[in-house]
């Protein structure tokens, strides 16, 4: 596993736009750090729910807003780092089992934010094979850009939950901040999907 | 099976208040005290049940769920309090309206030593994350008190802990037969 690291890598923040250009309806739950950046950089939308901290936690918000929200498409897109650190979430997904739901970890094998010191995706950790083995039986890795259609195919679709585990470069893209007011994005949200303050 | 001879008043009492306020999502790491509200989502087609690894989770779950327009409650133990300190960031951050039901351990003839430290840092942890904590400790008050929280979560968009006292569950049963 650690090979494939110096080899195929997408870039991240092409594949994160033309990912997201695909599936204009969905709702988009991001990771902390390059993960928020890249979705962002990819245009503002008010189906996005950015996070800056909360780390391990977008993987469990999405699993949240997808049962509220059966007939949407939602994706959560993250970190290697941050889905490493709510793991156990991937097992609270498999016992739902959503069918609107898709993870795509950006995996680097690196924490990004922090220096760029290596992650344990670098150091044997296989996420595909993790995501199987908590019971998300649609988990898969790509390496090329011709199988991203493949992932959009799957968001679209709703019958099952998936993960994706997408091998980037290590790379630090310019900087494309969102904006930090939770509160905004939470009702920018909310009233994007027709629902009214308390 | 029919737990409902066996299922105390106040744990009746809590379900029913979740079932009337509209609650879809219930998300829960388990215990005893918690055992006939878990049971009843379980058995009920309009609420979801989401069993979780870490009780962060459900921190996370619940403002999903929030986001998506449910109202959904997370379950725990006092143990459970200390595993979500960073993840109740998230609440502050975005003001997401939440409710818990804590039930607790460590300090009430706990057989188990271990359960203390936590049990004893429950309510100031919860506080020190800008969580407002009430109590119920008499079984014939716990409806009002959850009620109390409920509503202060869901129509004022507070944060609200419900801490359910050891003595309502009573002593644990260490011997098996």
């Amino acid at each position: 596993m650690m090979s494939d690291f110096a080899t195929n890598r997408l870039d991240r923040r092409e594949f994160v736009s033309k990912l997201l250009a695909d599936v204009p309806d969905a709702l988009v739950v991001t990771g902390l750090g390059s993960a928020s950046y890249d979705v962002f950089a990819a245009g503002d939308r008010p189906g996005n729910y950015y996070l800056w901290g909360a780390m391990g936690g977008a993987a469990p918000l999405a699993l949240g807003l997808a049962l509220a929200q059966p007939d949407k498409s939602v994706v959560c897109i993250t970190g290697d780092g941050e889905q490493l650190m709510g793991v156990g979430s991937l097992g609270s997904i498999a016992a739902k089992q959503p069918q609107n739901l898709t993870i795509v970890v950006l995996d680097n094998g690196h924490f990004g934010e922090t220096g760029m010191q290596r992650s344990h995706t670098s150091l044997g950790t296989d996420l595909v094979a993790v995501a199987k083995g908590f019971g998300i039986a649609n988990a898969f890795a790509i390496e090329s850009s011709e199988r991203r259609s493949e992932v959009a195919q799957h968001v679209l679709a709703r019958r099952g939950p998936t993960f994706v585990r997408v091998a980037i470069e290590a790379n630090e893209p310019p900087r494309a901040l969102p904006p930090r007011d939770g509160t905004y994005i939470k009702n920018r949200f909310r009233a994007a999907l027709g629902l009214a303050p308390f | 099976m029919d737990h409902s001879a066996s299922t105390p008043a106040w744990q009746q009492d809590i379900f029913k208040i979740l079932k009337a306020g509209d609650v879809r999502q219930i998300a829960y790491v388990p215990d005893a005290g918690h055992s006939h509200v878990i049971r009843s989502a379980i058995a009920d087609p309009d609420i979801k049940d989401v069993v979780l690894t870490t009780e962060e989770e459900g921190v996370a779950v619940v403002s999903g769920a929030w986001l998506g327009g449910e109202r959904a409650v997370l379950l725990m133990q006092s143990s459970g309090v200390g595993n979500c300190v960073n993840m109740f960031s998230l609440l502050q951050s975005a003001q997401f309206p939440f409710f818990t039901l804590v039930t607790m351990r460590g300090e009430y003839a706990d057989f188990n030593p271990w359960q203390g430290p936590m049990g004893r840092a429950t309510q100031g942890a919860l506080e020190l994350m800008g969580i407002t904590v009430l109590r119920a400790s008499d079984p014939d008050t716990v409806g009002e008190v959850v009620q109390a929280g409920f509503d202060a979560a869901f129509e004022a968009g507070d944060r609200v802990a419900v801490l359910l006292g050891q003595n309502l569950i009573g002593r644990k049963k260490w011997e098996r037969k």
